[in-house]
């Protein structure tokens, strides 16, 4: 069977298999569209943060990432899975003991006070717009690569699919339908990775293959190590960033990870204390399964280009591929744009290597190159093309399309139910309309469900100038304002709602200042301060490891204003005296 | 429940806690980045060392190690103290 129709049968498959589940997990209550009833097994809430959490970055780029930055893509691998033990250790069990539904509810009433509440809704509804808008891109991108129609259709197409069982089910159906796309999506990542583990060291299992042998004897990292230092590439496995803004980095996307609400409110949907901390555990248990085999697939995924360009002696006039002889994945992969040649000595070969290096100019000079020859090699195709490089059958490569979509729609339904249980809960029902009934606040959850995928679609369409930095920008947000103040709110009884209050204004605003002075103001080209090299950076810390900072100053500025102001209500101490206990739980979530 | 019980849980919580992070934060900032270059030249493996293990893998596995750990022993303390969920 060709291709296009193998993928429409998988992609068709899977959205049956989504809508199904809709269908069957309809949300009759508030309290199952915003929390799945809280009857979730806490294995399967893993499953669903999972899928949640992973987006189609993590699917599609992170691989590619890492192929092109080795070592140094580590703050990526750690930090985005670091994260999950302080939600575990610090945030999940009293979250889910404090028994209500959004981030923005705990902060409204840890600190006593509406202003705190619609504070967190500004910083939940900024970080997790700026993050959808780069998933409904991503989208449209796979949508339009995988289904072979325009941007604009695959974008429609994939906001239907979102609205309709999102809409219909709520957390509920959500929940379930991460389940199915988790399965879906790691079934795509998993075997192609040990396919290419297998033909290149022997081993199944790429966590293993990534530290052993290849034929020949010689360890796939050293083998990798020398093709690329042939070319004129730095190592693989060197370290080519500063030390301190990697620590800074690392730092800031666990945070940031611990912070980003629409994975925080997953912990809202299982039954106990006890289910939360295990949960937070499971998610990363099936986070790990892609994260850990992410980088056998960088590795791999680099060598097999170089291999495959490079395929004799570097210096030699037959140790360059010839053009016309191309394998077909490398022609698949020109007629998307995303591979391009260029024969800048009209030799008829490719000639790929570093020509920004300028030691190694001189000897590619004296062998008759001209510079890089692969004018665009897109990150992109590390993980999308490895089935075809590595010559799998066609139900792979579909069931890779269809584990790409399920990793940006899973991503985006989860944002969408953060941003719409905001809204309906926290400032309809709880600010503006406190009068509405439980049947009609349903109603407006769903509404604003409707009104956050048109304002999504909009700006996927249309996107803004700065949607290529958002993604940044999220997680300097949820890092230097959101888990702060979930951390004070459970950690100091003597906190108080202006310490709180002012602690996430400074850290929002240090933290927006410093990227915006290096990115430009709203990221308006021509507005930044100064050039946005490490050179400049404040003791080397780049804008997108900031979030460190901004937590810090988040933590000193609270501090300072608490003692300035009036101490905290005895019934507020008593609450998180409350929280910090298991016991109750049950208790605490009716109402 | 009384006061004395609730302080010395809170107490025995952030013990342990406290560990945790300690190896959590020795594992990725310790092994897999600031002590990589020492870990590397003494523990060769893979044909790179530990301390780029750590960094793309090992540091992953511990992290699931320690939640491990700290959900068994939460629930414990939660029985020993009496404030566990029925």
């Amino acid at each position: 069977m060709d291709l296009t129709t193998l993928t429409y049968i998988f992609v068709g498959g899977s959205f049956a298999l989504y809508f199904g589940i809709a269908i069957w997990a309809k949300a009759g209550s508030t309290g199952e569209f915003y929390a799945a009833g809280r009857g979730v097994h806490p294995v399967a809430n893993g499953m669903a943060t999972a899928a949640d959490w992973m987006s189609a970055a993590s699917f599609i780029s992170m691989a590619g990432l890492i192929a092109f930055k080795g070592y140094d893509a580590s703050i990526f691998l750690m930090g985005w899975t670091g994260g999950y033990v302080l939600l575990a250790l610090l945030l999940a069990p009293y979250l889910r003991k404090f028994g209500k539904f959004t981030v923005p509810e705990f902060v409204g009433d840890r600190f006593y006070s509406s202003t705190a509440r619609v504070t967190a809704v500004v910083c939940l509804i900024v970080a997790s717009i700026t993050y959808v808008i780069g998933q409904v891109k991503g989208i449209g991108v796979a949508f339009g690569r995988f289904l072979e129609v325009d941007y604009a259709t695959g974008l429609v197409i994939g906001m239907v699919t979102v609205a309709f069982y999102a809409v219909l089910g709520g957390m509920k159906g959500v929940t379930y339908t991460q389940i199915a796309q988790y399965c879906v999506l790691i079934c795509a990542y998993t075997v192609p990775a040990i396919f290419i583990s297998l033909n290149l060291t022997g081993s199944p299992l790429p966590q293993i293959g990534l530290f052993s042998e290849t034929e020949g004897g010689i360890a796939m990292l050293t083998k990798l190590d020398m093709v690329i230092t042939d070319l004129g590439f730095k190592e693989y496995t060197a370290q080519k960033g500063g030390m301190m803004n990697m620590l800074f980095y690392t730092f800031s996307l666990m945070i940031g990870t611990a912070g980003l609400p629409h994975v925080i409110i997953r912990f809202f949907t299982v039954p106990k204390v006890r289910d939360a901390r295990a949960s937070a555990g499971w998610a990363l248990v099936f986070i790990a399964i892609l994260y850990t085999t992410a980088p056998a697939v960088g590795a791999m995924a680099r060598l097999n280009l170089m291999n495959a360009i490079q395929t004799g002696e570097v210096g030699t006039v037959e140790g360059n591929l010839k053009y016309e002889e191309r394998p077909q994945w490398f022609k698949n992969w020109e007629a998307t744009g995303l591979l391009k040649f260029e024969d800048k000595n009209g030799d008829g070969r490719i000639q790929y290597y570093n020509d920004k290096n300028k030691d190694f100019a001189a000897k590619a000079a004296a062998w008759g190159w001209k510079g890089n020859e692969m004018v665009k090699v897109d990150r992109d195709i590390m993980v999308l093309a490895n089935p075809e490089v590595a010559q799998l059958p066609n139900w792979v490569i579909a069931l890779v399309a269809a584990g790409g979509l399920a990793a940006a729609l899973s991503t985006a339904a989860g944002l969408l139910l953060a941003i719409s249980s905001a809204v309906s809960h926290d400032l309809l029902k709880s600010t503006f309309m406190p009068e509405i009934s439980e049947k009609q606040e349903l109603m407006y959850a769903r509404l604003s469900m409707i009104g956050a995928i048109i304002l999504a679609g909009y700006f996927g369409l249309n996107p803004p100038g700065f949607a290529a930095q958002t993604v940044a920008l999220a997680f300097g947000l949820a890092a230097s304002s959101i888990f702060p103040v979930l951390m004070m709110g459970i950690f100091s009884k003597k906190m108080n709602s202006t310490g709180a209050i002012a602690g996430m204004a400074a850290g929002i605003g240090s933290t927006l200042l410093y990227i915006f002075s290096y990115k430009g103001f709203f990221f308006v080209k021509g507005t930044e301060l100064m050039a946005n090299t490490p050179a400049n950076h404040l003791f080397g810390i780049s804008p997108e490891a900031f979030g460190t900072v901004g937590a810090i100053i988040n933590f000193a500025v609270a501090f300072i204003v608490m003692n300035m102001s009036a101490p905290v209500p005895a019934e507020i101490e008593a609450m998180v005296e409350d929280i910090r206990i298991p016991k109750g739980a049950g208790a605490a979530q009716d109402h | 429940m009384s006061d004395h019980d609730g302080s010395g849980y809170w107490a025995a919580n952030i013990r342990l806690v406290t560990w945790l992070l300690v190896i959590w934060a020795v594992c990725s900032y310790g092994f897999g980045i600031l002590l990589r270059p020492a870990l590397d030249a003494m523990v060769p493996f893979g044909g790179v060392g530990l301390g780029f293990w750590f960094a793309q893998q090992g540091s992953i596995f511990v992290f699931l190690a320690i939640i491990a750990i700290y959900t068994k022993k939460m629930a414990q303390i939660d029985e020993d103290f009496g404030v566990h969920e029925d």
